[in-house]
């Protein structure tokens, strides 16, 4: 699994950023659902990076979640959704 | 990434599955879901030596991470609260029986500073000096016992030794 990456999709009119670790059942959900909606996306697993890379990953998790839990969805660097919420992404997104 | 094979899932599946329903605790029964999860928890061991929680980020020290290491301290508390650990791997009777829908919950872990094995070891609530025996308590169930040292494992829950704290 890539640490790092982006998923292309039809829906590409906004910018979804997706904080999320490689063996969290609920990130792959996120992620499925994402998926299967073709939306665009990029995408980080923290706990494949390492040292300084993660701090920095780290870091910008916790200016939107204060409690660095995953999975953690930024979009337009406007709104953040915590967790698998399909139908809050799916408004967020106009879906 | 570490390659994990199928049966050591099983395998690992199959145990916890009979130390849960044992001691009065139950898997998820979404199957896939599950074996999902203890993938997780074999892939941490791999990276860390121990079984991290798959849902949350680990630091890969084991003193800071005492608290996630699975079953965590939070389970219980969810299990009551939500009828779900955090990850999901474990559920409540009614969940089990499909009485109530699994949903992911808010995050109960404290942050920094604030966790458990963090704290200083608290002196005895009470302070009972006829005691011949400390008595220990598990953080992850609340089993106690009165001995020289906590026990290896807890006969309860499994959680290890040095996830007990002095009660009295
Ligand atoms: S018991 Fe705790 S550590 Fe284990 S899977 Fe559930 S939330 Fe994660």
């Amino acid at each position: 699994m890539e640490a790092k990456g982006s998923v292309p999709g039809i829906h590409n009119q906004h910018h979804v950023l997706f904080y999320a670790l490689s063996t969290c059942i609920w990130c792959k959900r996120v992620r499925q659902f994402l998926e299967s909606k073709s939306v665009a996306f990029d995408f980080v697993y923290v706990d494949l990076l390492s040292g300084a890379e993660q701090n920095a990953a780290v870091e910008q998790v916790r200016r939107w979640n204060p409690s660095v839990s995953f999975p953690t969805l930024i979009i337009d660097g406007k709104r953040c959704i915590v967790g698998y919420r399909p139908e809050e992404i799916q408004e967020a997104l106009g879906l | 990434m570490n390659q994990i094979s199928r049966e050591e899932v099983e395998a690992l599946y199959q145990r916890l599955y009979e130390e849960a329903e044992a001691s009065g605790y139950h898997l998820n029964p979404d199957k896939e879901f599950t074996l999902a999860l203890v993938e997780g928890l074999l892939v941490n061991e791999a990276r860390y030596g121990y079984w991290a929680c798959p849902c949350r980020l680990a630091t890969g020290i084991k003193e800071k991470d005492l608290d996630i290491i699975c079953p965590c301290d939070y389970r219980d508390a969810d299990l009551l609260e939500w009828g779900t650990c955090y990850c999901g791997l474990y559920v409540s009777e009614e969940v089990l029986r499909g009485e109530q829908p699994l949903q992911p919950i808010p995050e109960r872990r404290p942050p920094e500073g604030q966790r458990p094995q963090e704290q200083p070891a608290r002196p005895p609530a009470v302070s009972v000096t006829q005691l011949p025996l400390p008595v220990w308590r598990c953080r992850v169930c609340g089993y106690l016992c009165a001995r020289e040292q906590p026990p290896a494992v807890c006969p309860i829950c499994k959680a290890k030794r040095d996830r007990f704290e002095r009660f009295l």
